[in-house]
């Protein structure tokens, strides 16, 4: 028997479609994401592709000494330094990537004094350090997007875990979790990750998680909520009389409930996540110095308002990213609302 | 007598939808009782909730068709007109009095509402309006019940409570929708009186709502019988009862369930023995778990089931049959002992029980909620397979298709979702979920109650035939004692979680021992002895 959408989840398909700001949304933010993915082949001071004297070079995958182009250094060759580019274009041609700035490129031939305004080389600009701000976009974006989805899966697998428990055993278990839960959402999560900054460097996995330990919370609730109502249910009890187990009743009969709850949640958890990220970054406890963050690119901006680009950059690409999702969560909703046929 | 309501060539339908009522005619007179009358699904309730446009404005369409209330037609008067008609001179009560009463308003100012929307009246002049419905609909000591919240009352006197409702403006028409369906016996037939008696005070015409045929004949001047959104009889109760004419209505009125059950099997060797069965609820616990007050809800029951017998347990919602089923099956804790086929399974813990589950199984009560709607018939059929034979997946299948064609279901079904089956058709499959198994004891919990009167009784011929055929025992729960005569040996009566008595079912039909019993039995087959609707008193 193969696999088949249940009239109920292509009813939820039907209204999802219905609503056509959240499904473009949907295929826009799929698209910038995708692309993002493949920022190395967008944005990087590596050529894609060369040839030199005949042979066939891809520096992007691949690691080139100096010396394969007539330098000195046993070290990767350079590309951007005009003696190798010149050497090469002599004796064969280099094809670019659109932009020719990896994210942390500095810019060392700038007409003006860093930032650098828009320009025909620097299509955004270059921030307070010479570095190109469209590099530095979009892999801000793939971090953000990607952190915010890991956060968002190990929160749910965490949360929904918790929730079911506690609804599913009632009394102690419950009893004990929820005020666990009042204790736990009670710590300050900003002064841990000042402190957890001033001790070790934080890295991407660092704050990774430290943010999980703090919002996996946001599920639980509505998780167990749904659990106590569908512990009583006649289909379970029905389980439970067939002889079947605690953790198939949960997995098979309840938690297909509970995912309803849990998908209409998952795009503003998203957001949640890469505000949280941002704003992190923002105050510069976040990723550590040099990675590419629309953060730290708006803290740029607020340091040089005589640089405007800096500041409309960031603005820009996380307004679209955060309506994007807040769009595809609206249109999410309506799909799982039972009053729209 | 003249027409009070004249309802012609009725049709209603949803959005765009075909008309779920077509072409329905009927009328009541003043001072008379109309039964409508039909399965669910008919249309009659529909039809009754349009007469005062009751139904979703933005969905409903009346497609042809007028409402001539004392020649005024309902279905084009602005709705301010409607709002006066509403209450004032046609009322209504519903199914379901748990969830018709606001529960966050006192009995007095739920009444008075009315009182002062309709007739402008003052507080003062409200409560003694209101102290007088209370008496008239019989609720006992009504002015200590002026303060009472709706979660204080029983159902049976929320019901009342609504009827005063309904009553306080002495309407002409009362439109009274499934009044009874909500309750036990013994109340539904002291409500049923009470609108009997109530029309015949106030000559206040009443169109009753029902399923139930048995309740028609006494209660009713005149039958519409509707099927499928058409009505397709309609005459004198006397004469629709003697001579039906619609194939239809004979099907409704063939329904009722035999009288006695299939023979016993001779001297049955004791499969299920129970001895001292207790369930105790906790309400209250201490900080350390000691419990500090607790409901009682089965108290020492014992009995015997015999392989291929039927125990019936009966009894008024509350009384703990349900509880003795769950108990059986291990859902809830209880103490006490019981053993199957000699075996002792009542110290084993979930896991040590496991095994046995294979051999007493269950069916629920409502079809549409022990179904798990995101799985196939084939999936609910053979997850206790699964769990109970992992090693052999390959003759699963032929146990599914041979459980679902010993059930009278088409085992190509399989592949489908249970949202598309009917009630009838959703009990077939939770039987065969049960039966797959192979078990000794099957506990039957209301299976029943959920359906309409003539898949009722092919449920029951169902359930017969598999006891005849598989040797099987049941314990069927049920409130019902119509649905239990038809299937039952040994019948156990409980009142409070108490054993009131316990006996061959025969002999406690034909003659109860106790007080209580005899006023259940009473209450139940009452409708049954008599012919034509009371005239008199």
């Amino acid at each position: 028997m193969g696999w088949k959408l249940s009239p109920i989840q292509q009813r939820r398909l039907r209204n999802f479609r219905a609503n056509r700001r959240g499904y473009w949304s949907l295929w826009v933010f799929l698209v910038l994401f995708g692309l993002s993915l493949c920022a190395e082949l967008i944005a990087n001071d590596k050529p894609l592709m060369l040839s030199y004297k005949g042979d066939l070079y891809f520096p992007v995958v691949q690691t080139l000494p100096e010396e394969t182009f007539g330098g000195f250094l046993p070290t990767e060759a350079d590309y951007r330094d005009p003696y190798i580019r010149e050497e090469i274009e002599r004796n064969g041609w280099i094809l670019w990537p659109p932009i020719p700035f990896s994210y942390d490129t500095i810019n060392y031939n700038l007409d003006v004094p860093s930032p650098a305004p828009p320009s025909a080389v620097n299509w955004l600009g270059t921030d307070d350090q010479g570095r190109d701000v469209a590099a530095r976009v979009i892999y801000g974006f793939r971090i953000s997007v990607l952190f915010g989805l890991i956060l968002t899966l190990i929160s749910c697998v965490v949360g929904i875990a918790a929730g079911a428990l506690q609804g599913y055993y009632g009394g102690k278990v419950d009893l004990l979790g929820q005020r666990f839960i009042e204790i736990w959402s009670g710590l300050p999560v900003l002064y841990l990750l000042i402190i957890l900054s001033s001790i070790v460097q934080p890295n991407f996995w660092w704050l990774l998680g430290i943010m999980v330990l703090f919002s996996w919370m946001g599920l639980v609730d509505v998780v167990r909520a749904e659990f106590l109502r569908a512990r009583n249910f006649e289909y379970v009890k029905a389980a439970r009389a067939l002889g079947l187990g605690n953790r198939q009743i949960m997995f098979r009969h309840i938690l297909p409930n509970a995912m309803v709850a849990t998908l209409t949640f998952l795009p503003f958890i998203l957001t949640g996540a890469i505000t949280g990220l941002t704003s992190l970054d923002f105050l510069g406890f976040g990723l550590p110095p040099g990675s590419p963050s629309l953060g730290e690119l708006i803290a740029q901006g607020k340091a040089n308002l005589q640089a405007p680009w800096l500041g409309l950059s960031a603005f820009v690409s996380l307004a679209l990213l955060l309506t994007l999702l807040v769009f595809v969560g609206e249109a999410v909703r309506d799909a799982f609302d039972p009053r729209k046929h | 007598m003249t027409d009070l309501l004249t309802v012609s060539n009725l049709s209603i339908a949803f959005d765009d939808a075909d008309p779920v009522v077509r072409s329905v005619s009927f009328s009541v007179d003043t001072g008379e009782t109309v039964a409508l009358v039909g399965e669910s699904g008919s249309g009659k309730s529909v039809s009754a909730l349009s007469i005062l446009r009751l139904l979703d404005a933005r969905h409903a369409r009346y497609p042809s068709g007028q409402i001539r209330f004392r020649g005024e037609d309902l279905l084009a008067v602005p709705e301010k007109r409607l709002r006066q008609v509403r209450g004032q001179d046609i009322s209504m009560i519903f199914q379901e009095p748990m969830t018709s009463l606001n529960p966050l308003h006192t009995i007095e100012r739920q009444i008075g509402e009315i009182l002062a929307v309709h007739r402008g009246m003052r507080p003062a002049q409200a409560r003694a309006r209101t102290l007088e419905l209370l008496t008239l609909v019989g609720i006992p000591d009504p002015e200590s019940r002026l303060g009472s919240y709706p979660h204080q009352l029983s159902g049976g006197q929320k019901q009342r409570v609504m009827i005063a409702m309904a009553l306080a403006n002495e309407p002409d028409l009362l439109i009274a929708d499934e009044p009874t369906t909500a309750l036990d016996v013994t109340v539904q037939k002291q409500v049923l009186e009470l609108l009997g008696e109530l029309r015949q005070r106030l000559n206040m015409a009443v169109l009753l709502i029902t399923h139930d045929l048995s309740i028609v004949r006494r209660y009713a001047d005149r039958v519409v019988v509707m099927e499928q959104g058409e009505v397709v009889e309609q005459a004198r109760t006397e004469t629709l009862f003697q001579s039906p004419a619609h194939p239809y209505t004979r099907k409704l009125l063939d329904a009722e369930p035999p009288e006695s059950p299939p023979p016993a099997p001779q001297a049955p060797e004791p499969l299920l023995e129970v001895r001292g069965l207790d369930v105790r609820f906790p309400l209250k616990k201490s900080l350390f778990g000691k419990v500090l007050r607790d409901v009682h809800a089965v108290q020492n029951v014992s009995f015997t089931l015999g392989r291929g017998e039927t125990l019936g347990i009966v009894g008024e919602s509350g009384s703990g049959k349900t509880t003795i089923g769950h108990a059986l099956l291990k859902l809830i804790g209880s103490t006490g002992d019981f053993a199957l086929g000699g075996e002792t399974l009542s110290g084993l813990n979930q896991a040590r029980f496991r095994p046995y589950r294979r051999r007493l199984q269950m069916v629920f009560q409502d079809p549409f909620g022990s179904l798990s709607p995101r799985m196939s018939v084939g999936e609910i059929v053979r997850e206790g397979l699964d769990v109970h034979a992992p090693g052999e997946r390959d003759g699963h299948e032929q146990q599914v298709i041979q459980a679902l064609s010993d059930v009278g279901l088409d085992p190509a079904i399989r592949h489908r979702y249970p949202h598309e089956f009917s009630g009838g058709q959703r009990q077939r499959i939770a039987i065969a979920r049960a039966l797959v198994l192979q078990p000794d004891v099957i506990v039957l919990d209301e299976p029943t109650s959920a359906l309409d009167r003539t898949v009722q009784k092919q449920v029951i011929e169902l359930l017969r035939s598999l006891q005849a055929r598989y040797g099987l025992s049941y314990i069927f729960i049920s409130h019902d004692l119509a649905v239990v005569r038809a299937l039952s040996h040994r019948l156990l009566v409980l009142q409070h979680g108490r054993m009131v008595e316990y006996g061959d079912a025969v002999e406690v039909f034909r003659a109860p021992r106790q007080a209580y019993t005899r006023e259940l039995l009473g209450a139940a087959l009452f409708y049954q002895d008599t012919s034509g609707p009371t005239t008199t008193n």
